[in-house]
């Protein structure tokens, strides 16, 4: 039962109030790119055993969608930041780095 | 090679001398520095995919590697259902495929798995339900696979203790397959296993693979705890794990893996003789043969390699059954615990061909896996041996994702007005 | 045979007597007692039957670990199975039965499979039952499920009501004894939030029993003193009867309180759920003791030692009256004192170590009982109930070489600390070689949100037994007995042969003995998890916790391997099972999940409204008319709209509102048609399709003003389109300025429909509604009939027909109106399933219907809704892979069977031959299909390959039984083809 922080509201949000949204930061293809392209933006994801960048929305809360670092092995959630963001927030790196210092970084 | 035939005799036998003389269910041998083919992962479906490689298709050189001990993984922590009524055909066909396997699976294996062909009930609470189930119902026809719509009474009388009346989602009729049913979880990984240590193959535990060793694009070895092994061939069957073994291979799957949650009751005399799916308020339920009601429901819904799950689903979906059978009120959950299933693009399995060749890859059955295992290792046998899928596989490359051909079962992923 | 002593018990209020029967047969306790010693005090030994051998059990223990005293309690609809005797207090009237037995708990038929015994070793059933094969479900499985499965199945739904309730904390305690105490009072007096829950009705734990000095009081003293203190702490609230089922991630608990489990019939919840936030969880839950495995160690009257010290000094109830102790620690003489305290008679404590001394021992001893060092029980005599115990050496092979006479064996094969709670989340452990056993390893602790530990572990689950140590953590000083070293015991003796190791129980409720995993080891069913489940060691209802250790470390050995090589099998919730009443709460019948309502519900009911689940909405299917049928009450709403004029709630029709400078820009991306281009008061039927392409929902987009658009979606799809707009909005678009508001409940909504629709409408009057001022696919704003309206001139039955938005305020009142100006008319309500069939009729798509998630817009002849101009909008892109483009894809069509029949609903055309895998080859499927009452014959629509192209082609469709539907391909629209009776 996670518990993440809403960038937006400021409230440490239940996971009953949130809806999931699977990997952040992807980049849209749309017409004119190609079918591999298309591909990896629909489909192809990191799914990473360790440190994902993720999606969530405030669903009942105050609707925002926002972005977080969290762990899939242990869950710990190194930071949430607004969905504005088109790579992860550079304190949210760095957040990640102090405690993951083997991390190999977003790509 | 071979191995002591088990039977009623067998055991009366041993027991004259206090069961002294049954032997080892598999060994547990080193690895050899080569294999024809590696499987990576002793769960049902790398099991079942070893057995028929040499069974179907005389490829006995055949190790298989698992990281913690064989059946350990969703195997041993799914609720044991197995039915073939799925709407789609190259569905249907592969599950069918394995349901028509598990109705021999113990005189084949000569291992007792336990196969109950009780009958599997998918309730229609909702007029969408009730179109989507009589859709099913020809399709299967067609397909060959026997199931029939009925009445709310037919319900009633398979199901006494089901609440056909709601009084929120009354009961339409049920999608019914009279020959789904459940089987012994453990019991399937344990029977192929020895199996194929009776064939001479290699299961290996305790070992897990750390990188994949190609040259020229093609696959050449694992590196592993035990050290590097060679390997013509490479099954990779790691339900839960597959993004993280591709990538060591150098490519990204269309996975996600989640959660997926399933709890027990504490056991009673028969209640339930059936299986019960109630899809629209998202719970399923069936009794084990030690009494316990086994329940499930949904995916958590986010990336999680924990194996443990979210309480609220726990209690949405014990509610739904609470809703569909209310004498189980003043039961107790046992237990509960969860496991990480693959969730595809289109939530079908994938059988497949990879981006580097001799590499093979069996995953994405999302909740579906159990169920499937002797269809899924019997296609994926006839793929790793002749380097192309056969008819079974056919559908579930990884190339549907490219061209949009998707295997898309949620026919109610429409809404009603 | 075991007694209720004339004095004595701590917890008993002997001036209240309670009676309650016992498989029929009237018995009696007091106020104070749990089922179990209650029964022990009536001197009932026997009280159930084991699940496989069906062999005669008797209570083990006093607390949750029982594996034995499982009862059905209540009848009728508060029936139960399964209840742990030890845990239930007893009430006036408790109605009790055994279980696992036929005919009866002393004669019971299934006892045979215990002379047969060697035949049925673990696992047995994996080798056999396989032939003939359809034997094994109509003939063993029916066999093996009756004779498993504890207790019987409660007939009735249950009548009770049960809560949920949330709690939020700093300091979480799980477990009320002096170490869960102490931590509380260390957070309460810092000002955190406290919450303590303690199973058990009663606080401090095992030094209630066993004594003690703590910071200078008699530990009950001191307890009292901690209780008076936390109480009187408003930052702290305590909570007894209420457990720690389970530790979540993030620090959520869930805790399982039993408010009126011992008053059934009054007006409490019987159990009530919490779930709880807490920034720390204190895990302060105890040890619990093991059993020591020799032949016979299930027969009743053997028992745990701790478990026969808590029965004489809580409940004043002696579970014999002459007592062999067995041990391998000092602990277990605290019960030999505590039996002679009482006056009963001890006959020797067998100890398995060969030299240990202390002043435990010492005490023993001088009150004259022989300890025989060095010994162990090779065998428990008796039948039903113990007579005797044959001693040999602990070191050999079980010769035997003296009996004692006793009725009664307290045996304690050292304490495991309960290490559940802190396990759940992924606390690790580590093997403590010296104290022989699995203690938590404080380096790595279950971890929260932020990776930091969240648990802390504290008293005996931190494996401390002994006062002093658990009390030096808080900086208390205590004082108990000195002890001397455990030594480790798991064979009882030694080198016991087979003919004791199968008859030496690990697992009591399961029957899983020593010989079982021995067995599984030699198999190859090496690792503990293999073990388990082969044996079934450790899967009863008491998950293990009398057997786990015991049984691993039998496993251990049987490999040659040590202990922690081998490792626990994973502690999951619940702790002790939990009620699904429980899990369940309020949530049920009507409350099962949330009702939407439109503000017209209640008309609808009173009018008799037969209702159809539409997401969390309830819909009119239709209005039966006393006596009617529910097709020909359809067939009357049908023609008396299409004939005069209808009235549909359409309020469940998602609405949402688009608004904002980039607003029509938005909107082109969102929809496959332009709607950027719409003109202000006009209509347009837009489609959405998802980024792969599939249509997902549609409707009617409305330009309200400049800047304003109006978006109406399916029902079922408001929340979730919303929710997509948003996503968009916000996560790839947010520089755009779009703001959206889900209007949904803020109207109700009116469709009128029929040729007399503008006679209703002008009758309500005040607005202008004629051809000329509100042309079909137009829109105004006004009033009607008094009402704020906004009407829409849209149809989706194919005829004349306007909808009408009113606040939901006043959406009754006006369908009211509605109603009463329609009354000359004759005007009639209709419901969903009119709805279907006159659009049907018209050939107009139904999402859910004609789309399934496999569908594109291209698919259903809606090329015309899809914008050549557009260079993107969503899913354009994934409409250009191969397999969307197929000109083999099926296409919308529609269908007419030859003879007029209705073609059943789901059916497929079929083509010829057989595809690889031997199936039936198709080529197209119904997708709606219904009678028309308008055109008196049955009408279809399908997909079907290249079907446009096959204009009066027959299909064949196979029905049931053989039949086969002849169907020809048609053009989909049935009614009116050129809209003229909608556009007038």
């Amino acid at each position: 039962m996670l518990i993440l922080h809403c960038p937006y509201c400021g409230v440490d949000a239940e996971e009953s109030e949130l809806a999931p949204g699977g990997e952040a930061h992807l980049k849209r293809f749309g017409p004119g790119s190609s079918d591999e392209d298309f591909e990896a933006y629909m489909f192809a994801r990191k799914n990473p055993k360790g440190v994902h960048f993720e999606r969530w929305r405030h669903a009942y809360g105050c609707g925002k969608w926002f972005l977080a670092a969290r762990c899939t092995a242990t869950l710990e959630v190194f930071g949430t930041y607004k969905a504005q963001n088109p790579r992860p927030h550079p304190d949210i790196v760095a957040a990640v780095k102090a405690k993951r210092p083997g991390w190999e970084g977003w790509k | 090679m071979g191995m002591r035939r088990y039977s009623m005799f067998a055991v009366a036998r041993e027991a004259l001398r206090f069961h002294a003389g049954w032997e080892r269910a598999w060994k547990s041998p080193e690895p050899k520095s080569h294999y024809d083919v590696i499987v990576v992962g002793a769960g049902g479906h790398g099991l079942a995919t070893a057995y028929y490689l040499g069974k179907v298709h005389g490829i006995r050189n055949v190790a298989v590697i698992e990281k913690g001990w064989l059946g350990g993984g969703n195997t041993g922590r799914n609720t044991t259902i197995i039915r073939s009524n799925y709407l789609q055909d190259p569905s249907a066909a592969i599950y069918e495929k394995a349901r028509s396997l598990y109705e021999d699976l113990s005189q084949d294996l000569n291992y007792n798995v336990m196969f109950s062909p009780r009958g599997l009930l998918m309730l229609a609470q909702s007029e969408h339900e009730r179109r989507g189930y009589q859709r099913t119902v020809y399709a299967n026809n067609l397909q060959g696979i026997e199931t029939e719509w009925i009445t709310p009474q037919k319900v009633k009388e398979l199901v006494p203790i089901l609440n056909i009346e709601g009084p929120r989602y009354p009961v339409l009729g049920a999608l019914y397959q009279e020959r789904g049913g459940t089987a012994r979880h453990d019991a399937v990984a344990w029977g192929y296993a020895r199996g194929c240590s009776a064939m001479g193959m290699d299961i290996i535990q305790q070992c897990e693979v750390t990188g994949v060793r190609t040259e020229g694009g093609k696959v050449v070895g694992i590196d592993t705890t035990k050290g590097a092994i060679g390997c013509s061939k490479l099954a990779m069957v790691v339900a839960g794990h597959s993004s993280v073994l591709a990538e060591m291979a150098g490519f990204r799957l269309p996975i996600e893996s989640m959660a997926l949650q399933a709890w027990v009751s504490e056991p009673i005399k028969p209640a339930i003789d059936v299986v019960v799916m109630a899809n629209l308020v998202h719970g399923y339920m069936s009794q084990s043969d030690k009494g316990e009601l086994v329940i499930g429901g949904g995916t958590d819904g986010f990336n999680n390699y924990t194996q443990r799950g979210s309480w609220h689903h726990v209690e949405e979906t014990t509610r739904a059954l609470v809703e569909t059978f209310p004498i189980i009120s003043r039961l107790k959950m046992l237990r509960q615990w969860g496991g990480i299933v693959d969730m595809t693009g289109d939530r079908s399995p994938i059988l497949s061909k990879t981006p580097v060749e001799n590499i093979f890859v069996n995953c994405g059955w999302g909740t579906g896996g159990f169920k499937s295992i002797p269809g899924s290792g019997w296609a994926m046998a006839e793929l790793v041996a002749k380097g192309e899928p056969g008819p079974l596989a056919a559908e579930f490359g990884l190339i549907r994702f490219r061209e949009g051909r998707f295997i898309d079962e949620s026919v109610a992923a429409g809404v009603a007005h | 045979m075991s007694l209720r002593l004339t004095k004595g018990g701590r917890l008993i209020d002997r001036s209240k007597p309670l009676g309650f029967r016992f498989n029929g047969q009237p018995m009696h306790g007091f106020a104070g007692d749990t089922l179990a010693s209650a029964l022990l005090g009536a001197g009932q030994a026997m009280v159930g039957r084991s699940f496989k051998y069906h062999r005669p059990r008797g209570i083990v223990a006093s607390g949750v670990e029982e594996p034995n005293a499982l009862l059905g309690l209540g009848t009728g609809a508060r029936f139960e199975p399964d209840q742990r005797a030890t845990t239930t207090e007893l009430f006036e009237g408790a109605t009790t039965t055994s279980q696992n037995h036929w005919p009866s708990l002393k004669f019971d038929v299934g006892a045979i499979n215990d002379k047969l015994y060697r035949l049925f070793p673990a696992g047995f059933y994996y080798k056999t039952f396989m032939f003939p094969r359809f034997a094994w479900k109509h003939v063993f499985e029916p066999i093996v499920r009756q004779s498993a499965g504890l207790g019987e199945v409660p007939k009735d739904a249950d009548v009770d009501r049960y809560e949920q309730a949330y709690g939020y904390c700093d300091v979480l305690v799980a477990g009320g004894g002096v170490a869960g105490l102490a931590a509380a009072l260390e957070a309460g007096r810092k000002g955190q939030r406290v919450i303590v829950l303690e199973q058990t009705p009663h606080w401090g734990g095992r030094a209630m029993v066993d004594g003690g000095q703590i910071d200078g009081h008699d530990a009950a003293d001191w307890v009292a003193a901690a209780l008076a203190e936390l109480k009187a702490m408003a930052n702290v609230s305590l909570r007894n009867r209420t457990m720690v089922s389970g530790v979540f991630d993030h620090g959520y608990v869930i805790g399982y309180q039993r408010v009126g489990d011992a008053e059934p019939g009054s007006d409490k919840p019987r159990h009530r759920l919490w779930r709880i936030r807490a920034g720390q969880i204190v895990v302060a839950s105890g040890a619990i003791e093991r059993p020591i495995s020799f032949a016979g160690n299930d027969l009743p009257g053997v028992m745990l030692a701790g478990a026969v010290r808590d029965y004489i000094m809580n409940w004043a109830v002696a579970p014999g009256q002459r007592l062999v102790v067995v041990t391998n620690n000092d602990d277990a003489y605290r019960t030999a004192l505590a039996a002679l305290d009482a006056g009963l008679e001890v006959a020797g404590v067998v100890d398995a170590r060969e030299a240990a001394s202390g002043p435990l021992i010492d005490a023993v001893k001088a009150r004259g009982v022989r300890v025989y060092e060095g010994h162990g029980i090779a065998k428990v005599k008796g039948r039903a109930e113990v007579t005797g115990v044959e001693l040999c050496r602990q070191a050999g092979e079980g010769t035997v070489v003296m009996e004692l006479a006793c009725d009664a064996v307290a045996m304690s094969g050292g304490w495991s600390p309960a290490v559940h709670l802190w396990s759940h989340c992924g606390g690790k452990l580590f093997w403590d070689e010296a104290a022989v056993m699995f203690r938590p390893d404080h380096a790595r602790p279950p971890t929260g949100a932020d990776g930091e530990a969240m648990a802390r572990i504290v008293g005996a689950a931190d494996g401390k037994l002994r006062l002093c140590e658990i009390m030096e953590e808080f900086g208390l000083g205590a004082v108990a007995d000195e002890e001397s070293a455990i030594e480790p015991v798991w064979l009882m003796p030694a080198r016991a042969p087979d003919a004791l190791r199968f008859k030496a129980f690990l697992d009591y409720q399961n029957d899983v003995k020593v010989s079982d995993v021995q067995l599984a080891a030699r198999e190859g069913y090496e690792s503990v998890e293999h073990t388990k489940r082969y044996t079934t060691l450790g899967m009863a209802t008491d998950q293990g916790k009398l057997s786990n250790i015991n049984g691993l470390a039998i496993l251990s050995d049987a490999l040659g391997r040590p202990i922690p090589a081998t490792g626990t099998t994973t502690f999951r919730p619940p702790y002790t099972p939990i009620s699904f009443g429980a899990i369940t709460g309020e949530a049920r019948g009507e409350l099962f999940q949330p009702l939407r309502r439109t503000p017209i519900q209640g008309w609808h009911a009173a009018r008799g409204a037969h209702w159809e689940p539409v997401g969390q909405w309830r819909r009119p299917y239709c209005y039966p008319r006393s006596g009617e049928a529910h097709g020909d009450a359809v067939k009357r709403e049908i023609l008396t709209t299409r004939e005069k004029v209808g009235m549909l709630d359409a309020s469940t029709l998602g609405k949402i509102v688009v608004k904002g400078p980039d607003a029509g820009r938005f909107l082109d991306m969102l929809y496959t048609n332009l709607m950027s281009t719409l003109p202000v008061g006009k209509c347009r039927y837009g489609l959405m399709c998802n980024e792969n392409g599939f249509l997902m929902d549609d409707g009617v987009v409305v330009r309200l003003s400049e800047d304003s658009w109006l978006c109406h979606t399916t029902s079922g799809g408001a929340d979730r389109i919303h929710g997509w707009m948003e996503d968009w909005l916000q996560c790839e678009w947010w520089d755009w300025k779009v703001y959206t508001a889900n209007l949904t409940e803020q109207f109700a909504q009116v469709a009128v429909v029929g040729p007399k629709a503008r006679a209703v409408l002008e009758k309500l009057g005040g607005m202008d509604v004629s051809k000329e001022a509100l042309p079909f696919m137009t829109y105004v704003e006004g009033e009607l009939g008094g009402f704020r309206a906004r009407v829409f001139r849209i149809s989706f039955s194919g005829e004349l027909s306007y909808e009408i938005a009113v606040p939901t305020s006043e959406g009754l009142a006006f369908w009211e109106a509605v109603a009463e100006a329609g009354a000359e008319f004759g005007i009639t309500p209709y419901g969903t399933e009119a709805l279907h069939v006159m659009r049907a009729e018209k050939g107009f798509i139904m999402i859910g219907d004609e789309t399934d998630g496999t569908v594109i817009p291209q698919d259903l002849g809606l090329g015309w809704a899809i914008s050549k101009k557009k260079e993107d909008y969503l899913g354009k892109r994934a409409q250009q892979r191969s397999y969307m483009t197929d000109p083999d894809r099926w296409k919308l069509v529609g269908l007419e069977t030859l003879d007029g029949s209705v073609l059943p609903d789901g059916v497929y055309a079929v083509d010829a031959g057989h595809n690889a895998n031997g199936q039936r080859n198709v080529q197209g499927r119904v997708t709606s299909t219904y009678f028309s009452p308008t055109l008196g014959k049955g009408i279809a629509m399908g997909l079907v390959r290249r079907g446009p192209d096959r204009m009066g082609e027959v299909l064949d469709f196979p029905g049931d039984n053989g039949a086969i539907h002849k169907a020809r391909i048609v053009d989909p629209c049935f009614y009116d083809k050129e809209g003229e009776k909608a556009n007038v």
